[in-house]
């Protein structure tokens, strides 16, 4: 059995709601976090988000101005001096199919819909720490793996080709980072 | 912490994508603990939640009090863009929030509003009763819904006026399938 050591781990909290952010608050102190960022807004998160670096983030969908899709994406930009791979969790009352793809599409790691429990959210917090996905980068997406299992009884369309046998050798990010160091 | 460096990160390229692996960053902050271990975070932080419970009847009140200004916003100005967006913000706290502080009813209605501001395809053409049952019922219920007898009506009261509202939009979005499966899809997202 495993627990987190929430003492060491940095939360940022977006939520323009002020009463929504003193629960998150309250249940990720109850936690044992020691550090919680809190920003009521897209922009000002994404600022601190640079500044304290941190490990997990947790947002709100519906903001005025900057809203937490917008976040997401722009936490999600593979060459940005950032961290572009941080755990987010959106944290929201949205919850029909179309918006849950969309959310996943913008690269957001887990979906929690509000109203929001303690068991919900340590789960989350639970699945990102001890279950993070490899990450994806096509010309349309960059974020985690939006597939959470694999079927083998899958019948639709191959969407990914070149899986096994047709890798191409080009330059991957990681020799582009090593270049340039 | 959170950050690996660049070294730590393995990039397989394929025809189509890339594929991203990295070292769990976060795995220093797991611990390996045995089963007698008696620590419950989830149980500790349902403890703090109960012990803000105390408030959440003031908070309800604020957010039933912002709902009630920009529905009062809208019926001055119109269904500007701006006033159009906040009744929907305040609709949809109420509908995130109000189950966690006591008037699941509240929530309920709250979403019936958010799907009308939605799926109508002219605000402007909804009958205006729609709206004030809508936002009459949640301050009716979050100013009188300190009895026990009065749960039962404020139930009744948020299916009915949920009902209503999804006559009303299934009939406006009989042309329109993409908003029509919206309005009939249910939430796919568990809450735990």
């Amino acid at each position: 059995m495993f627990r987190i050591d929430f003492n060491k781990l940095r939360f940022l909290v977006c939520d323009d709601n002020p009463h929504m952010r003193r629960i998150l608050r309250t249940l990720l102190h109850s936690f044992g976090a020691r550090e919680v960022y809190e920003a009521e807004d897209g922009a000002t998160a994404l600022e601190m988000y640079s500044h304290y670096v941190p490990d997990i983030v947790i947002t709100d969908w519906a903001m005025p101005i900057f809203d937490g899709l917008e976040l997401a994406q722009m936490i999600r930009q593979p060459e940005s001096k950032g961290n572009p791979y941080a755990p987010i969790i959106m944290l929201t009352g949205h919850s029909e199919k179309r918006r849950v793809t969309v959310a996943r599409d913008a690269g957001v790691t887990e979906f929690l819909a509000k109203p929001i429990s303690a068991k919900g959210l340590y789960q989350r917090i639970l699945n990102v720490v001890a279950n993070p996905r490899p990450f994806i980068k096509t010309k349309t997406y960059f974020g985690p793996d939006r597939r959470r299992n694999t079927s083998s009884a899958y019948m639709g369309p191959e969407r990914r080709v070149g899986e096994k046998h047709e890798v191409l050798q080009q330059p991957s990010l990681l020799d582009k980072a090593r270049s340039s160091i | 912490m959170a950050k690996n460096s660049p070294r730590d990160i393995e990039v397989k390229a394929f025809a189509t994508h890339q594929l991203i692996t990295q070292p769990n960053p976060l795995r220093k902050v797991l611990r390996r603990v045995g089963e007698k271990d008696m620590d419950d975070p989830v149980g500790r932080a349902e403890q703090a939640l109960a012990g803000l419970s105390g408030e959440f009847k003031d908070w309800m009140a604020v957010e039933a009090g912002r709902l009630a200004a920009a529905y009062a916003a809208v019926q001055t100005d119109g269904f500007t863009r701006e006033a159009r967006d906040e009744l929907f913000r305040a609709a949809h706290d109420i509908k995130g929030d109000a189950a966690t502080f006591g008037y699941p009813s509240a929530a309920v209605i709250a979403e019936s509003l958010c799907r009308v501001i939605e799926h109508a395809p002219d605000l402007a053409r909804v009958p205006s009763e729609l709206f004030s049952h809508h936002v009459n019922a949640i301050q009716a219920i979050v100013h009188e819904n300190t009895k026990l007898d009065s749960l039962s009506v404020s139930s009744e009261l948020s299916r009915r006026l949920r009902s209503v509202a999804d006559d009303y939009l299934a009939h406006v979005n009989r042309d329109r399938p993409e908003h029509l499966e919206a309005i009939l899809a249910p939430s796919i997202v568990p809450g735990e």
